[in-house]
């Protein structure tokens, strides 16, 4: 009810004119009409980051590459998803994002219900041209029911938003700088040891890897469940939405 | 001078060498089996959950990674201290009768019935498994189908065909369905009925090969397998047992988590495998011939009483009136493997046939309350151990892995010295030599040849070494 009341405006996708709502990112707008534009660090609820960088596309006339997520529509823009240059950019943000990490599918728990390994097919990534890192980080399962593996997260920073946004407790925040950074809880403390931790899971139903999963999980068992926070953040905000709509 | 040290020395699959030493008489005085591949599985391990090391472990291997994911998952089931569900314990059997089944169809029909149905001076051309599918085609398809039917039980029950993840510390991932078990129990007849027609086969064309049955790895030595107290054959649980060449137990009751007290592992400087021998009989490092001991169906055979299944037993019988008691040649590892292709369709039947094993209890969980755990399994190659030692949170921090192959090690260095010593004959070797030293090695079915051989021609670098170390002869393929 409350959208059918929004000002609209007319943007293009790949020369298709759709209405937009005032306000909402290009993003949303796309996803309202089903133009297919790839992301991983954006979840509907949630602030807007920006930091994958996946969902990047071109608008007419500007040279710059710009994050769809954090990208606002404006009246008459032309929006080009889907354009050569904008494949190959994506293609290699995605495999940068595997050189950096050590993502290995075939043993991981989230093989075959993971965003990132889908996002690597929907890019068409079927090798990693760069050197990898391989780099060596301890995993932390000093939590009882969640464990966090640093190999596989991509920074995407979603559990650290949830939880501050959502579960209010703000565990979770982004240590060090550059090739470092990592996620780190209650202060660069084993999560098991965290006071201010409450046992909810929001941050392990949002990861879109595999770097946090249940306790116990065996390779392939591990099903993450995004939605789930965007139904909640929407029933926090009064509304109602189609949680299909949304990643 | 620069100095190269690769440690731990661990895991390996694919090429292989051979180094023959002639003495100053140019007679053999030494016949050397090197791996020259590198996996370092014990190390890139640590670290991670125990919960993931069944899949983890199981990328060791494409032809038998049901075998790592069952004694992987044993030990998790240690680390957690669980008893898992006796439905769950039902679908492990069978998955790995299944995989039995269908690495064992590989190893006689794809790899070493060429040799033995095309002969071992056939063209090397056309001495594989298509020119098995030209000369005996209905061989080839029987044969392909069997393992086409141990692969769908590995399928049907854990997941995937290989590297199949549902076996789990703690049990089995999902229970079986009516119509799995249904599917399987169809093609189950047509398994039973290849298996026993070959081995029918086999014994009746025993007679060609008298001279590779003296020579093929024909020395006595230990051998070690899973046993029961009911002394039937065992290929999942269990205690370990040793026989001698003459079938005596040497040692017997042997915990799976106390494996280190009885057997040492010894590294070598010309190969990555590890040799591990029987560590009571070993004194000196260097003197570890002393404790060679074999595993796999020659070993299994030697160190059951039945096979716990009707045909097979009679097959057993007649088995072991022939090799004289305890087999001891490694040319019967054909024979021994037949009749257990045979007795896990037997097998697999008394298990499809009860109710129980579509119960939907198949899991146990709990956190981590042991921090040391040892997993074995029967592979269709031998004994497998894995050890695991995990912090408190169930992350490794030392594995270590016993492979069948590295156990035949040993065996395989004796088998290639018998054949080089009956065949080699002066500085030239004639292919069909080179192809009955091959012969001797796919007689054990190592896994290091898993990735290479599938085309009937493993790669093979033999030299001859004369006693001042200058090659005098050199044959290579692959």
């Amino acid at each position: 009810m409350m959208r059918e009341r929004r000002r609209t405006l007319t943007v293009s996708f790949d020369g298709v004119e759709v209405d937009a709502y005032v306000g909402e990112s290009v993003l949303q707008c796309a996803r309202r009409h089903q133009v297919d534009i790839p992301s991983l660090c954006f979840l509907e609820g949630l602030s807007v980051y920006g930091g994958c960088r996946v969902c990047v596309i071109e608008v007419a006339e500007d040279l710059r590459l710009r994050p769809a997520c954090a990208t606002t529509v404006a009246a008459d823009m032309e929006v080009s998803t889907d354009s050569p240059r904008l494949k190959a950019y994506r293609k290699a943000i995605v495999e940068l994002l595997f050189a950096e990490g050590n993502h290995v599918c075939a043993v991981c728990v989230s093989n075959g219900n993971c965003e990132l390994q889908d996002v690597a097919v929907h890019v068409g990534m079927d090798h990693v041209r760069y050197d990898q890192r391989s780099p060596m980080r301890a995993i932390d399962a000093s939590h009882p029911k969640y464990l966090f593996d640093p190999n596989r997260c991509i920074l995407c920073t979603r559990c650290v938003r949830v939880c501050d946004e959502i579960e209010g407790a703000h565990v979770w925040d982004v240590g060090s700088r550059g090739q470092q950074a990592v996620l780190t809880t209650d202060l660069n403390q084993p999560w098991g040891t965290s006071t201010s931790c409450t046992w909810c899971g929001k941050c392990v139903a949002v990861c879109p890897t595999g770097s946090l999963s249940y306790q116990g999980t065996a390779v392939g068992e591990m099903h993450h469940d995004p939605k789930m926070i965007v139904r909640l953040a929407a029933a926090r905000r009064g509304e109602w939405i189609d949680p299909e709509e949304y990643r | 001078m620069t100095t190269i040290k690769i440690d731990p020395v661990t895991r390996i699959e694919g090429h292989a060498k051979i180094t023959l030493g002639l003495g100053d008489d140019g007679t053999l005085e030494s016949a050397r089996f090197h791996v020259t591949e590198f996996r370092g599985f014990e190390a890139f391990c640590r670290g991670r959950p125990v919960w993931e090391m069944p899949s983890l472990t199981a990328r060791t291997c494409g032809i038998c990674p049901v075998s790592h994911l069952l004694a992987s998952a044993k030990a998790g089931d240690a680390v957690m201290g669980v008893r898992i569900p006796s439905t769950a314990v039902m679908l492990r059997r069978v998955v790995n009768l299944g995989q039995i089944i269908q690495s064992h169809a590989l190893s006689f029909f794809h790899l070493s019935s060429p040799d033995l149905l095309l002969g071992w001076d056939a063209d090397p051309a056309a001495r594989n498994i298509f020119g098995l599918m030209a000369e005996e085609p209905e061989l080839a398809r029987r044969g392909i189908r069997l393992r086409s039917f141990g692969q769908s039980v590995i399928e049907e029950i854990a997941g995937r065909k290989v590297h199949a993840p549902g076996i789990v510390p703690g049990g089995i991932a999902h229970p079986m369905t009516a119509e799995t078990r249904a599917m399987l129990r169809a093609g189950l007849e047509e398994a039973h009925a290849t298996a026993a027609g070959t081995l029918s086969m086999f014994v009746e064309m025993l007679g060609r090969f008298e001279r590779e049955i003296g020579a093929f790895g024909n020395f006595p030595s230990l051998h070690l397998g899973l046993a029961n107290d009911a002394g039937t054959w065992e290929h999942y649980d269990g205690h370990l047992r040793f026989v001698d060449g003459a079938g005596e137990v040497v040692a017997d009751h042997i915990e799976p988590w106390k494996y280190r007290d009885w057997i040492g592992e010894s590294a070598r400087v010309d190969s990555y495998l590890k040799s591990p021998y029987f560590k009571p009989l070993v004194d000196d490092d260097d003197q570890v011939m002393a404790g060679v001991y074999r595993v796999g169906p020659l070993a299994r055979l030697n160190v059951c009483t039945t096979m716990g299944a009707p045909l097979a037993d009679e097959a057993l019988a007649v088995y072991r009136e022939r090799a004289g008691g305890t087999a001891n040649s490694s040319f019967f590892y054909h024979w021994a493997r037949l009749i257990e292709i045979l007795a896990a369709t037997e097998l697999m039947g008394g298990f499809l046939a009860d109710d129980a094993i579509e119960h939907d209890l198949v899991r146990s969980t709990a956190g981590i309350n042991h921090r040391h755990a040892v997993g074995v399994s029967e592979a269709p190659r031998g004994t497998l151990f894995h050890e695991y030692r995990v912090d408190g949170h169930g992350l490794l921090e030392d594995v270590n892995m016993i492979i069948a192959t590295g156990q035949n090690n040993l065996g395989m260095n004796e088998t290639i010295r018998q054949i080089a010593a009956e065949w080699i004959d002066g500085p030239d070797i004639p292919e069909p030599v080179l192809n009955r030293i091959e012969a001797g090695i796919r007689a054990y079915d190592p896994c290091l040849s898993c990735s290479t051989h599938a085309l009937g021609r493993m790669p093979l670098d033999v030299e001859l070494v004369d006693g001042g170390g200058t090659v005098v002869a050199r044959r290579r393929r692959g």
